[in-house]
């Protein structure tokens, strides 16, 4: 890790210290800084926090939102909940991975992004529902997908 | 800002925020909740300051970005005060239009009002839309009024007077009895008596305590605690502090998955502007009672959602339950009494304290009392959140206030509860909604979620749909719930491929029994609910999948077959552009064939497929079980659909 990676796990272990219970936090914080939970910021934080690695991999591993491995530079999120499930998010999973060639769960070999089905985001209205980033696209259809990643790539 | 210290420096200030923000004054309210954020509403408001500034009108008049107000269907809404003209399906480009039409010279933009789809007649205020006119809204009512980041907004329509009243008024123990007076149940899915949870914490040995809001709401389909948290935090943490005081609590946290990233804002913007107020802190107007709030996100856990699960993630472990054989009201965070409450439960309590148990007693059935509020969403006309007292029919949910079902399909069900609930057939749908009813056709309340399924949804897929959802999201903690959803996955799968023998059906019931019995929590003894139910009340779905190797919904894809119908095919080539596996050939031909053997059933040229044409239809029959390329149906040309055809 480079000394600018190192000073940013710096404030993000700052924010917490003294307080308890705030691994998860602390780990959620440096998914969102790195786009994925580094090796190298592990090491560092499990040194200066003095907790054991095991600990750290045991819940960077069972929790979906982190991931060990660097995503893409977009993360596609397909909603598979029931109410999009019933309106056809099988099909939209589908088609995003015929038209981005991976499975979700895995990452374009350019890196450009990065495929994950999601259990409910809450927008249940809308569905089916992709979400790119930060952007939901809403009551998505089967021509709509191309149109949405065409934004993104 | 001033710390209010007292009952009556919360009176002055409300009087002062009336006087000068006047409720007459008139304001646009534009829905930023997450579904209209969706669709476009950050677009929506832009355009409103932009238009406004171009009028001079910008000091004049407040756009106001509210919560969600439910009707999300009809995003992005507009609200027009003080007349409160409601305008649906608002686009950036209709601003400038109801700027000068609505604003200036005082008429309405007729297009953008709601229009009856039976009657024609156009609805001008809410409570005219018959989405709203038969609910009753008390929760979420003032989501469409305030700006959930400015705490004043809450403050001017009454806000934190119930705590007001508790701390000022009432002893701690008269807290509780008036709760359990209310016979108010948990929101959260297992309908507890809030009352009860509250006293047995109060009373359990042990200091500190902990307050907890339960906004891992993961129940796919459910969206109202995050409606809540987003639109109105200030009626959650007004509740949590109410029942802190309550409970003898001073700590409080308030748990949000972080898939809801802006319920996540809005809760830590309620407690700080709460802080600066006084409202959270020492000596909270003036009684003496101490308490203060954190937020703690989630991590994308279905699980984490149970109490045990949730506790053990806010102590910053892996989010997985604990046997409860101790309940958490006597040792729940760092073995400490804690009471845990759904916001939705929370968000009821300065109501209860506020207008009395008598008048929440007043409203529902005999066990479920007040209202509940419901995510409408599927296969439904008028999807979004409504507000309801317990005991209305579900039929009267679907129609009245959902419009029915889209493109005049038959209603199959509702599957309710979320993955621990169940499907409840079209013939129990008069049934009235509580947590008793529900529970005794087998599925349950869960947070609210109702899907509407219709014909073109199978009963056997949901169920697997289901089992799936829970296998992946199972701790894998106890052996029945990570052994047993991956076995019922495994029979399941083989239904759904037209592969499913009898004795499945058994061999499903004997491992559900055992869930049931045996897992530790209840995300493994409920996980049954989804196969047990379509079990009993679509029995012959299962029948049709094993004994006749079909799919009566014509939904499971090894069941079926796309053929396009060469009469009817006006031979426009969009099926064949759209096919994402080549498997449309009609390069020679007049009409376009489907080759089954490249087909992956994606159904994606049925869909492009004109609708006023309908050349390609599906087949769910024994021959095309994915052994033969034999036409399905005589009714299809035996030359078109040969096998040496499909080659």
């Amino acid at each position: 890790m480079d000394d600018a990676g190192q000073k940013k796990v710096d404030e993000i272990i700052d924010r917490y210290l003294g307080q308890e219970g705030i691994l998860i936090q602390l780990l959620l914080d440096l998914q969102n800084e790195f786009n994925c939970i580094p090796k190298d910021a592990v090491s560092y934080l499990c040194e200066r926090l003095e907790v054991p690695r095991s600990q750290v991999y045991r819940i960077a591993s069972f929790y979906k939102a982190m991931s060990l491995s660097p995503a893409g530079k977009h993360t596609v999120l397909i909603c598979m909940g029931t109410a999009c499930q019933v309106r056809g998010s099988q099909r939209i999973l589908d088609l995003t991975e015929s038209r981005l060639k991976i499975k979700q769960g895995e990452t374009t070999p350019d890196m450009a992004f990065t495929l994950k089905r999601v259990n409910c985001i809450g927008c249940c209205s809308m569905g089916p529902v992709i979400l790119v980033d930060k952007n939901h696209h809403g009551s998505v259809t089967s021509d709509g997908v191309d149109l949405i990643l065409g934004q993104y790539g | 800002m001033p710390k209010l210290t007292a009952d009556n420096d919360l009176k002055t200030l409300r009087r002062e925020l009336l006087f000068r923000e006047g409720l007459k004054k008139p304001r646009v309210a534009i829905c930023a909740g997450t579904g209209c954020i969706g669709l476009g509403a950050k677009k929506v408001i832009r355009a409103f300051e932009e238009e406004l500034k171009k009028w001079g009108l910008d000091n004049k008049l407040e756009i106001k970005e509210t919560g969600c107000p439910g009707f999300c269907e009809k995003g992005t809404i507009v609200v027009i005060y003080p007349e409160e003209i409601f305008y649906i399906k608002v686009k950036p480009e209709d601003v400038a239009e109801i700027v000068e039409k609505t604003l200036i010279e005082n008429s309405l933009v007729e297009r953008l009002l709601y229009k009856d789809q039976t009657t024609g007649e156009k609805a001008i205020h809410e409570n005219e839309i018959p989405f709203y006119k038969y609910q009753k809204r008390y929760l979420i009512k003032n989501n469409i009024r305030i700006d959930p980041k400015k705490i004043e907004d809450y403050f001017a329509l009454g806000g934190y007077s119930a705590l007001a009243k508790a701390l000022s008024d009432m002893a701690p123990e008269e807290v509780i009895e008036e709760i359990k007076r209310s016979k108010l149940r948990g929101r959260g899915g297992g309908g507890f008596p809030t009352g009860l949870k509250w006293e047995s914490t109060r009373n359990a040995k042990g200091q500190p305590k902990y307050v907890i809001v339960n906004c891992d709401e993961g129940d796919p389909g459910a969206f109202m605690d995050r409606a809540l948290m987003e639109g109105n935090p200030h009626s959650v943490l007004e509740g949590l502090i109410i029942g802190a005081y309550a409970i003898g609590s001073n700590q409080g946290f308030i748990y949000v998955r972080m898939e809801y990233p802006l319920a996540v804002e809005n809760a830590k913007i309620a407690l700080q502007q709460a802080r600066e107020y006084g409202l959270l802190g020492t000596n909270i107007l003036g009684s003496g009672f101490d308490f203060d709030v954190a937020v703690h996100r989630g991590a994308g856990a279905f699980v984490s959602g149970e109490s045990t699960a949730l506790m053990n993630a806010l102590e910053g472990k892996v989010g997985e339950p604990r046997p409860k054989y101790v309940h958490t009201s006597e040792s729940g965070v760092w073995n400490r009494p804690s009471c845990l409450n759904n916001v939705e439960t929370w968000a009821n309590v300065p109501l209860i304290i506020g207008k009395g148990a008598g008048w929440f007693n007043s409203i529902g059935t005999d066990q479920s009392k007040g209202t509940k509020i419901f995510s409408l969403v599927g296969k439904v006309n008028n999807t979004g959140l409504v507000e309801v007292p317990m005991g209305m029919k579900i039929s009267e949910l679907i129609y009245k206030i959902g419009g029915g079902i889209p493109e005049g399909k038959r209603v199959k069900g509702v599957q309710t509860g979320g993955p621990s609930g169940g499907i409840i057939p079209e013939k129990y749908l008069n049934t009235p909604i509580d947590f008793d009813e529900l529970t005794s056709l087998g599925s349950m309340m869960g947070s609210g979620s109702i899907i509407v399924i219709d014909e073109d949804t199978c009963a056997v897929d949901l169920a697997r749909y289901f089992v799936d959802f829970l296998c992946d999201e199972s701790c894998g903690k106890c052996l029945p719930c990570r052994e047993g959803l991956k076995r019922m996955r495994e029979i399941l799968d083989e239904i759904v491929a037209g592969r499913g023998r009898e004795e499945d059906l058994q061999t499903l019931q004997d491992v559900a029994g055992l869930m049931k019995t045996a897992s530790m929590c209840a995300l493994g003894r409920t996980a049954v609910n989804p196969v047990l139910s379509t079990m009993r009340h679509f029995g012959n779905e299962y029948q049709a999948h094993i004994k006749e190797k079909k799919c009566p919904a014509l939904s499971c894809k090894p069941l079926i077959s796309y053929y396009i119908q060469p009469d009817v095919c006006i031979e426009c080539r969009l099926c064949r552009e759209s096919c994402p596996k080549g498997a449309i050939d009609g390069t020679e031909r007049d009409v376009p064939v489907i080759d089954q053997s490249i087909c992956t059933k994606c159904g994606i040229c049925f869909e492009v497929c004109p609708s006023r044409i309908r050349a390609i239809t599906k087949i769910s029959s024994m021959s095309i079980s994915g052994r033969s390329n034999d036409p399905p149906s005589a009714a299809f040309s035996m030359e078109r659909c040969s096998p040496e055809d499909m080659q």
